[in-house]
């Protein structure tokens, strides 16, 4: 069967299961524009390149599936770079794939060439360029594999457009995968599992550091008998959240900068670190040389680059977080830690989260108030996508997470923007789900442009916009560590109700706290998107905070008002 | 400083893809040489750089992420064999010309090119032994000098090859559908 290129990629896509592609036509993608026309493809079209890889990621983090993006050259592809980043600071699977001028005058700084492969070569896990119809298959059907694989990360496959123009045979089963043949390492020897082994069954302060690599592994059964097994408490990491359910009492929460005072203190306290899938981030770590001093560390991790990066661990156990889980459990032997897990209880009484239900109303709207609302109103069991920022914080605090994939926010990268468009993505890989926005009045300036898309896809998401007038995490740090001298962050912005409507959509404001559930069960309640504009404290602070370069012991608590302290369960 | 060797594919872009690498990682390269293998699809680097053994970790582990990098491997512990070569375009007048050729025997350099004020010296081996005929060379004039960089081989019967797709312990990733949702 003969086919152009551009017709081979549309089929290609299907047969690799793709349904959405997000993306945004121009000169050099158009072959493929046409193809897509007449394939079973779903495109989405995004207002802006950088939205389109944002809804791949997006989709990618909902589902676990590899998410699709498209863009023609130049400055299509150019947008795609902060999208592309973000996917790989987080290990999102990807696939990016951007026209590129003719074979013929590449080279020559034709109309709209750039050169994207050389620009996102240190931002994507491979890239790669196409220069013919026939080579296009293998390519595409390499980088989801490549995108999906191991630790996942974003792939870009450029395309010439006489690539897509040109005809020839296409066959399916001649085209599959051929990466180069790599040597396969042996992950652990016997004696570093049996240390492993040693270290969990000797520890009386064992506590676990879940990350983001045990949703990725799809690892959360494994990793909850391990918990059972050792009976161990467990912190979490920004994007580990949802690997283990927020309601479990060995789940103290999340840990680093921002994290729960006990939960950094009982690191700091710890005599065995178990961290499965996360990488000692410096959020998560504060100053390295005070870190966890007393502590011996396993690693379970499928990056070995990663092993001994930042802090210099005592076993590794290199590979699949599952496969390595299921392994350990079985030779668990000592559970009763019923001390340390009192203690770090017991260590709760003067820190635990702050109780914002039993405080009288004084006519202040905190975004905490807002984030537990409706946390309390979805039953904990809608899809949250952040931006990036106080209100991303307060999201990890006040929004208590039981399933994976419910948690969708930029974490090593911390992309403001992301939320909105990552926001559409989840909503097409989860189409049943209820998906709410968290975004800042900052942020969502980023990229609101994509209503538009929202209102175009007829598609049903709740925007809470925790809007501050400030540039928040940026006025906290200023007002923290530089005197209060608030540069550049003082915000203004339209008035997003009105905004809202003018897109066609529903716009509420809300600024007293009696108005905030019976605002949040209306948007429920409806069957098309709402933005609801939260005027909140402007200038609240997360609390506690480690500041950047300090130890995770040292934190800054949060002064007696204007919200009270007081220990109860989430 | 430390001592790795990777086979790579031999194709557009993969040198820089490597050298890009050790760019992010913050470490310098002090040598990086590349050639062709018996198998053509495939080119051997050794690759010298400025770091210690965690850095040198994290390059190898990181060059091996590379889809294009069938193989990295630190030999800076191992036992090895190393060799640089170098041309050497020296002054050489009538009067000191004999003082120099001694020299050039005892450091076994060869004379490659011959002319009335100059000549120009092939020496292979160590860079200790390339920089001490250096040193000894700087007072006659060196005019000129190129060097390839270190090549480095591993001794005896540790053998550092590279994988072929037939071999039992060469990872095969399966190809996975995009549409497989990972629950649990």
């Amino acid at each position: 069967m003969k086919l152009t290129g551009a017709e081979i990629l549309c089929e290609s896509l299907t047969r690799l299961g793709v349904k959405h592609i997000f993306g945004y036509p121009g000169g050099a993608i158009l072959p493929v524009y046409d193809a897509l026309g007449k394939s079973k493809l779903h495109h989405v079209l995004v207002r802006h390149e950088q939205g389109a890889t944002h809804m791949a990621d997006g989709y990618a983090r909902a589902s676990g599936e590899v998410g699709c993006a498209m863009a023609t050259s130049g400055p299509g592809a150019t947008n795609m770079v902060t999208g592309i980043a973000t996917a790989m600071l987080d290990s999102s699977p990807v696939v990016c794939i951007t026209g590129q001028v003719s074979s013929k005058v590449l080279g020559s700084d034709a109309f709209q060439e750039i050169d994207i492969t050389g620009i996102t070569m240190p931002i994507t896990k491979h890239n790669v360029v196409v220069t013919r119809a026939e080579d296009i298959a293998r390519a595409v059907r390499e980088a989801f594999l490549i995108a999906a694989s191991g630790r996942p990360g974003p792939v870009l496959v450029d395309i010439t457009k006489d690539a897509q123009q040109a005809s020839c045979e296409f066959d399916w089963n001649a085209s599959a995968p051929k990466l180069p043949p790599k040597r396969q390492r042996i992950n652990y020897d016997q004696a570093e599992f049996d240390r492993a082994v040693e270290l969990l069954n000797s520890a009386k302060r064992p506590l676990i550091l879940a990350g983001h690599g045990i949703i990725v592994s799809g690892a959360m059964k494994a990793f909850e008998q391990f918990v059972r097994a050792g009976n161990y408490p467990v912190a979490m990491t920004l994007l580990g959240i949802g690997c283990f359910p927020a309601k479990d009492p060995l789940n103290l929460g999340m840990m680093g900068m921002h994290g729960e005072a006990w939960v950094n203190n009982a690191i700091q306290e710890s005599d065995l670190l178990i961290a499965v899938g996360m990488r000692f981030d410096d959020r998560v770590t504060g100053d390295l040389r005070t870190y966890a001093k007393n502590a011996r560390k396993i690693h379970i991790e499928i990056d070995r680059a990663e092993i001994n990066k930042n802090v210099p661990v005592d076993a590794a156990l290199i590979g699949d977080a599952r496969e390595v889980l299921e392994k350990l459990s079985p030779h668990i032997e000592t559970r009763d830690h019923g001390v340390w897990l009192r203690h770090i209880q017991e260590s709760k009484g003067d820190s635990a989260v702050r109780d914002i239900q039993s405080l009288p109303d004084n006519g202040h709207l905190y975004a905490a108030h807002v984030i537990n609302d409706i946390w309390k109103e979805t039953r904990g069991e809608a899809i949250v996508v952040t931006d990036v920022g106080q209100h991303q914080m307060w999201e990890a605090q006040y929004y208590h997470h039981n399933l994976p994939r419910t948690l969708i926010t930029s974490g090593g990268l911390g992309t403001m923007g992301f939320a909105l468009p990552a926001a559409i993505g989840a909503k097409f890989a989860r189409p049943d789900a209820e998906v709410w926005v968290v975004v800042g009045d900052g942020g969502f300036q980023m990229t609101m442009s994509e209503l538009a898309t929202i209102v175009q896809e007829k598609i049903n998401i709740k925007i809470a916009i925790i809007n501050n007038g400030f540039l928040g995490m940026v006025r906290q740090w200023q007002e923290f560590f530089y005197d209060k001298r608030y540069v550049a962050t003082p915000l203004v912005a339209p008035d997003f109700a009105a905004l809202a409507n003018a897109f066609g959509i529903r716009g509420e404001r809300i600024a007293t706290r009696a108005e905030v559930i019976p605002c949040i069960r209306a948007a429920r309640q409806s069957k098309e998107t709402v933005l609801i504009d939260f005027r909140v404290e402007q200038e609240d602070s997360v609390y506690p905070m480690v500041a950047a370069g300090a130890s995770l012991h040292d934190m800054i608590r949060r002064p007696d008002s204007p919200l009270v302290e007081t220990a109860t369960e989430p | 400083m430390q001592t790795l060797v990777a086979y790579v594919e031999n194709k557009p872009g993969v040198l820089n893809r490597v050298s890009s690498l050790a760019r992010r990682l913050a470490i310098n390269i002090d040598s990086l040489t590349v050639g062709p293998t018996e198998n053509e699809e495939i080119a051997r680097m050794t690759i010298v750089a400025h770091t210690d053994e965690k850095g040198a970790h994290r390059l190898e582990a990181s060059l091996e992420k590379l889809v294009d990098v069938l193989l990295a491997e630190n030999i800076s512990n191992r036992s090895i064999l190393e060799r640089d070569l170098a041309l050497i375009k020296v002054l050489a007048d009538q009067k000191n010309r004999p003082h120099l050729m001694e020299l050039i025997k005892v450091f076994r350099a060869r004379v490659v090119d011959v002319a009335p004020e100059s000549l120009i010296l092939e020496v292979s081996g160590t860079v200790d032994k390339i920089d001490g005929l250096l040193e000894v060379l700087r007072p006659f004039g060196v005019l000129e000098m190129a060097r390839t960089g270190r090549i480095a081989m591993t001794r005896g019967g540790d053998l550092l090859r590279p994988p072929a797709a037939d071999e039992p312990e060469v990872s095969a990733i399966p190809e996975t559908r995009a549409g497989t949702m990972v629950s649990n």
